[in-house]
This record gives structure tokens, sequence and C-alpha cells, in this order.
């Protein structure tokens, strides 16, 4: 299998041979009636993921079940993105350090349609931000301080339904940062920053605790 | 699961059940228990939630932060396998195109069915939900009335373990006093939609799930469920000291290990395999019930799908216990000279009255809920609190503009996050740093979610028919689905709506949407609850119903149907409980009908 060498993730024409190899072999079911494939023209991409019965309980990791594809110059812009977004600070650890651009790759590459449809967005998004990178301090996005990303950022917010190219990069820093909140959230640090409590075994569940019932003047009924 | 294959089948047993779920589930435990040897056909693979539950999996342990895909529809730690709005090589088809006339078919080809990952919500249905037509004027009476049935809801819910309250309200049955097990606190969302709800006049009250808040009483329940069968007694006995009490964590839907919730893979199927009268061939797909000379059924045709070959198990009764969906087809394919246009629809009402539940919601932002110190909302994995309908009166009054109601099911939001942003991208948008991070913790637990659940009225355009030229990747034709809601149900949705938007106000809150100004912009596709029920009622009249009021097919009087097909009218209540209490009558039939040479 062709990879890329220094990043050991698979190269571009690798994922096209890839899925037309997945397409062929989807449209082997007798009388043509297998339901989700059903919309799928002949020779285009078909949806080829973890099936409809994964193993649920195994850990996974992006890269297992589908080849990463993003090129190493899309993972440094995804990943000086994502820290810039979500930085190490009180809250938490940087995105980087909770795995969020492995998980933004892991999102582009997927074989599915809604992720396919998002690949759309990010990858020509990558490349607005870094035109507009280039535009304003000459160098692409990679190669920027946290403090110009971050200026880069609050330009953008303010051309929000704009026609221009920071209006452009406004929606795609939008979904690009949604991406990463479902990331760097779905993480025990992510939880800690975010406030969430559980996924731990009790012996009762006690409710709300007082102060909280206190603070909004309410009273537990169920005794 | 044990299960053997055809080859190890008997060549004969007394009762051959389709479908594993809560009716197959309930209807094997039932007759296996009372000394009926019984097969078990089920479409899709065995499943053991001991071992396949991914029980505290989080979000950066999944592929695409466990996010739906078409694989897993609701989600990759979804109990679904093998299933889900679509099958591969199994279609269905649509009787029209248009959106609003769209049905939508949730199948689990598994052992248990839709069991393994159902919300666990059981409400009985009431008095008037039985003798609708009588209440009313509207839909159908059904030929059995709540006295009927609340015997063995009673059994069942002492069976399975369902915790919740007696309000007294009218239609909404008290069980037994000791029968329910206590209700988990609430949450701060029940809470505070209990407190909005009394000034409004909408109660709020702990709802009705099958978990187990406390282990069940092995030493007591037993004998009430089985009086003088001492050996049921003991197998029930162990299988419920095997049920662990919840542990406060990780949501039903994903199953449960150590069974704390009710699937039939952990309460029905074990007891019924243990008594030793029961054989599970897993991966039949059933195609026809076969007829014999005299008339009477004596077994079921299936595709073996680990060779793709027909087979035949042979049996002195034969229940359908598929999903209503798939007993009525089952029924429609069992074509013969006898039955020409299939068993049961000698005039034509096989399919016809399907319903579902009428479903929207709303979201509301609570600023009151913003940056609560951080807590443990995880309790009983699904919902702890609900509105039973509370309209009745006003419709009395004619205050309202529509028959029957809904209830509504309370959602907090406070839940482990992963897969997409834990707060709606709306509330965060331009933001990056400390700042975003600050938002999300603030915003983070904030909404609250309403959900209505209607009652859903037959209507003669909600019908499912064998399509004439599609086959399934075994050669079985397959269902044609036909839709359309009526105004009753728009009414529903659209009270709801206004509640909902009534409720987030009263608390402070904005509605996270532009409230609708019709029912169809908001409600949910027919069949998209899940709910579907009908297409083979139950009935006084041979020449309009499909069954009698013991599930028991007019045609064929060897043939019953234990799933939610017989139901004749679609409550606001969630089926699977009354699935369940319908199957041990019909089982009890059965075995009372056995004894007696009738069958």
């Amino acid at each position: 299998m062709e990879r890329d060498q220094e990043t050991g993730r698979i190269s571009r024409r690798e994922i096209i041979k890839w899925f037309t190899a997945a397409a062929a072999a989807s449209q082997v079911g007798p009388l043509g009636t297998w339901g989700q494939d059903a919309t799928a023209a002949a020779g285009e991409p078909v949806a080829v993921g973890y099936g409809k019965d994964p193993k649920v309980t195994d850990i996974y990791k992006p890269g297992d079940v589908w080849p990463l594809t993003l090129s190493r110059k899309q993972r440094e812009t995804v990943t000086v993105l994502a820290d810039a977004i979500l930085p190490k600070d009180e809250w938490g650890p940087a995105a980087s350090d909770l795995g969020v651009p492995e998980f933004i790759d892991e999102w582009v590459s997927a074989p599915y349609p809604k992720q396919q449809r998002s690949r759309e967005s990010i990858l020509p998004g990558l490349e607005v931000a870094d035109t507009l990178s280039q535009e304003r301090f000459g160098k692409s996005l990679a190669e920027l301080s946290p403090s110009q990303i971050s200026t880069l950022l609050e330009d953008a917010a303010k051309a929000k339904g704009k026609r221009t190219l920071l209006g452009r990069a406004e929606t795609f820093f939008y979904e690009f940062t949604g991406l990463c909140m479902g990331a760097y959230y779905g993480t025990p640090e992510g939880w800690k920053a975010i406030g969430y409590v559980g996924n731990v075994p009790l012996p009762t569940f006690d409710g709300p605790p007082q102060e909280v019932l206190d603070k909004l003047g309410l009273e537990q009924t169920v005794k | 699961m044990p299960t053997i294959s055809i080859d190890q089948a008997k060549p004969e047993y007394d009762v051959v059940i389709v479908g594993s779920g809560a009716g197959g589930g309930q209807m094997a435990y039932t007759l296996t228990l009372a000394g009926l040897k019984c097969v078990m056909l089920e479409a899709g693979r065995s499943y053991d939630p001991l071992t396949e539950t991914p029980m505290f999996q989080r979000a950066d342990q999944a592929p695409l932060g466990g996010s739906s895909t078409p694989d897993k529809d609701m989600g990759f730690w979804d109990a679904t396998i093998d299933g889900g709005w679509e099958v591969p090589g199994e279609p269905y088809t649509q009787g029209s195109d248009h959106k609003d006339e769209q049905f939508t078919w949730w199948r689990a080809r598994m052992m248990g069915g839709r069991t393994n990952h159902w919300g666990r919500i059981s409400l009985r249905n009431g008095p008037y939900d039985f003798k609708p037509y009588s209440y009313d004027g509207l839909g159908f009476d059904w030929p059995i009335s709540y006295e009927d049935v609340a015997p063995y809801y009673d059994k069942v819910e002492m069976l399975i373990g369902v915790f919740g309250t007696n309000e007294g309200m009218e239609n909404i049955p008290d069980s037994p006093l000791g029968v329910l097990l206590p209700p988990p606190k609430g949450r701060v969302g029940d809470l505070l939609a209990q407190k909005t709800g009394k000034k409004l006049g909408v109660p709020v009250v702990p709802i009705h799930r099958a978990v187990l808040t406390k282990q069940l009483d092995a030493d007591t329940i037993p004998a009430k469920l089985h009086p003088g069968n001492k050996r049921a007694q003991k197998i029930v006995g162990d299988s419920m000291r095997s049920r662990a009490a919840c542990f406060w964590a990780t949501n039903c839907g994903r199953g449960c290990s150590i069974k704390a919730t009710y699937q039939s893979t952990t309460v029905h199927l074990p007891p019924a395999l243990e008594s030793g009268n029961l054989d599970i061939i897993p991966n039949a797909h059933a195609r026809e019930v076969l007829i014999g000379q005299d008339g009477k059924a004596d077994g079921v045709l299936f595709v073996d799908k680990t060779t793709g070959k027909e087979e035949r198990v042979k049996g002195k009764v034969v229940v359908l216990a598929a999903s209503s969906g798939e007993s009525v087809r089952i029924l429609l394919n069992s074509k013969s000279n006898r039955h020409p246009d299939g068993i049961g629809n000698g005039n034509g009402v096989v399919g016809k009255w399907v319903m579902d539940t009428v479903a929207s919601s709303l979201q509301g932002q609570i600023p009151a809920l913003e940056n609560l110190p951080p807590h443990n909302e995880d309790g009983a994995g699904g919902s702890h609190f609900y509105s039973p309908w509370w309209g009745l009166e006003a419709q009395r009054q004619g205050k309202l503009d529509f028959a029957r109601g809904y209830h509504i099911e309370i959602g907090s939001t406070r839940r482990m996050p992963g897969g997409g942003s834990p707060v709606s991208m709306r509330y965060l948008r331009g933001l990056h740093g400390a700042k975003l991070k600050e938002d999300a913790r603030r915003y983070y637990g904030s909404f609250i979610n309403f959900a209505s659940r209607g009652h859903m009225i037959p209507n003669e355009h909600c019908y499912a028919e064998l399509d004439s030229d599609v086959k399934d990747k075994w050669g079985i034709p397959v269902l044609k689905w036909h839709w359309k809601w009526s105004e009753n149900e728009m009414k529903i949705v659209m009270h709801g709506e206004h509640t909902f938007a009534d409720m987030i106000e009263e608390m402070g809150g904005k509605p996270t949407r532009k409230l609708a100004n019709n029912g169809y912009e908001v409600v949910r596709p027919g069949g998209n609850v899940k709910h579907e029920v009908g297409g083979a009622r139950m009935g006084d009249d041979p020449n309009d119903s499909v069954c009698n009021k013991w599930n028991q097919t007019w045609d064929v009087k060897n043939l019953f149907l234990a799933d939610a097909a017989p139901f004749v009218s679609n409550a606001d209540k969630n089926p699977t409980l009354t699935i369940m209490a319908l199957a041990w009558r019909c089982a009890d039939r059965i075995i009372e009908e056995s004894a007696k040479g009738n069958l």
C-alpha cells in the first residue's frame, strides 16, 4: 500500500483506489436491492464503513477502521488551528493533546455521506484559511503564532455572512470549531473542562446536590 | 446465548414462535415454564448482552466519537446490530413520494430484537385506551377491556421490574401496592419542569421505566407469577437474583450487561432456556406459515441465512411475534389454495390500520440553568420524569380542539459529551480560546428537551401491503407502506408545541428554534418512533379483524399473533408493556386450549 513516508498515512491516490474497490465489492449483492446502497450510482464511491455489526466493546482510535487521508500540510494546519481554537489554559489541555487533529482526520476520511460532505467543505476551507493567512501575514497558517491565528479568527468572526474571503473563512471556522468541540469534550479532560461528571458506577443516585437546588429554588420531590 | 441449527431441531414442537423480542420472549417464557416444548426462530444472530454491551466506552474510544452513521443509525453504541432504518438486502418500499406520506421502518435483526435498545418506558394503557370508540366515538374499540389485561400488566411489571409512582390520575392506571419499584430522584430539568408545570396546570411526575432501582424480590415474586409451579418459581427466582440493580451510569440504549433493565435477552430468554423446553434457531428468516391438510398451521417455512436454503420447522401451534410489520408480511406471504390472499386476509384486512406514535419535540435554553455547579445526572440511563396526559377534563368541557392526547417526556442535557459539540454551535459562533471554553461551560446543561408522544387514531390511509415487484435478497416479497396523518394528530402536535413554548417561557428561557406554524413542520415521519402497531387487529367480528380477543387468528385456530399487530388503537402509552401483557395472556390461553385438545 502506498503511503506518505513521513506521516505513515495513506495517499490520496491510494484512497481513490480503495474507494473504487469498495464500490465494486458492494455491488455484488443479489438482485441489487441492498437498501443503503440504493442511492449510489454505479462507479461512484459507495459508503463502506464499519458495517452493521461492529465490535462495539472494542476501543478504537482514528485510523483503526478506515485510513486517515489528510496530507502532512493539511494535518499541520488542522493542528495549529485546533490549538488556537481550544488552547491549553486553566480549563484544560490544548486540542492537539486530546487527539482533536486525529479526530478531524478520521472525520473527513470517513466513508459516510455526512462526513464526505464535511470533507467537501473542510478541505477547501483549510485552503481558504491558508490563503487568508498568506494575504494577511505573508506565510502559511501553520507557520503563524497563536496570537496571529487569533487575529484571523477575530477578523473572520466580524465578517459573518459576507461574500468575501473573510466571510468564507468564517463559515469554515464555524464548522471546524464544531468538529473540534465534539472531539475535545469527548475526553475525560474535556468532561472536566465543561463540567460533565459521570460515567462511573454509583451505589445510589442522589440527584442534584443541595447547592444546585438552592440556587434554582427547587426541591427534590422524590424522597 | 445457546442456540441450535435446523439439523438439531426436533421433528415437531408444541409451539413454533417467530421472533425473540418483547412478544416472542414473553411467549417463550410463559409457555416453556408451563412445560410446553417450543422452538423460536430469530432472523438475526445470537446476541449476549453480558459480553457485548459497551457499558463505559467513551466518545474518544469510538469511530467518529460514537456519532450516528448509516451503519449505526442511533450511534455507535446503540444496542441494535444488523438493523436500523435500512437492512442490507431487505428493502421496503413507499406507496407515495410525498414527504408527509413516508413510513420509516426500524428493524433489529438480532436476538431479543428491539428490546435490547428500547427506551424502557413502560406505561399501561388505561380503560379509555381499550374502548376509545365508546369514549369519544372515534376509531374502534378493542374486544377486551382494561380489566382483562390488568392482571397481566401486574405480572409483567413484577417480572421485568418497573420503577414509577401511582398518581391516581384518570386513565393512567395505578399498579397494585408493592409492584412498582421506587422512582429515581429528579434531575434538575425534571424538578424545574415539575415546578413550572404546577403553575401551568401540567402535571410532571416520575415516569415508569423497566429499570431496577433496586433488586427484585426474588423470594416472593416468583410464587406470585407461577403459583403451584415450584420449578418455574425456582428458575425465575434464580434469574431474578442474577439481575443487579442499576448502578446509575451508561445509557440504557446501549443495553445492560448487569441486567438492570428489561431486555428479552436477559429477562425472558434465560429462564425459558433454563427450563430445557426452548430451542432457538438464529439466522432464521421466516417466510410463511405452513398449513396442513386439516387447515391448521403445522409449521413455519424459513430461510436459513447461513446457507441460503429454505427449511421447515414443525409445530402443533404457531405464534407470530416478528414485529407487527414483519408478522403482517408473513401472513400476506402465506399464500395457498385455501388462503389465496394470505392467511387472515380473506376480507382484505391484513396490513390495515397501521399506527405509530405521534411525536414532536422542542428544546429550550434556560438562563437559570447556566453555569450550574457540575454534578452527576447520568441517573437511570434514560428519562426520570414525564407528564401523563392531563387534558381529559378540558376536552369534556370543549376547551380543546382535538381528541385523545399525548404525554411529555422531559430531557435534561447534562449528558456525557462527545461526537458533536456538547452545546449547539449556534451559541458559540465566532468564539475561540478561553471565551469559547467559558461559554461552552456556561451553556452546557442549560437546555431542556420536551418531547410529545401522542395518541394516533387508526385511519384507512395507513396500511402495508406486499409490493408486487420488489423482493428481498431471498426472493421474498417485501412490504410497501402507505401513510397519512389525520388532522387530529397535527392538532396534538401543535398543542404540544405551544405547551412546550409556554413551559420554556415560564422558566425564563427561549425555544432554540422558531415555533412551527403547523404540525407537519415538526412531526416525525410515520414509524419514526418505532412504535408501529396494528396491521392484524383483534376484534369481535371475523369480517373486520384478523384475530379474536385471544390474539388467535380467525382463519387458522392454532395460529396466534403475539406482537403489536393485534393492536386496535395506539394510545400515547408506549406499546412494549402492552405487547408483553397481551403475549402472556395469549400464552395462558394457548396452554389452556392445548391441554383441552382444542388446538
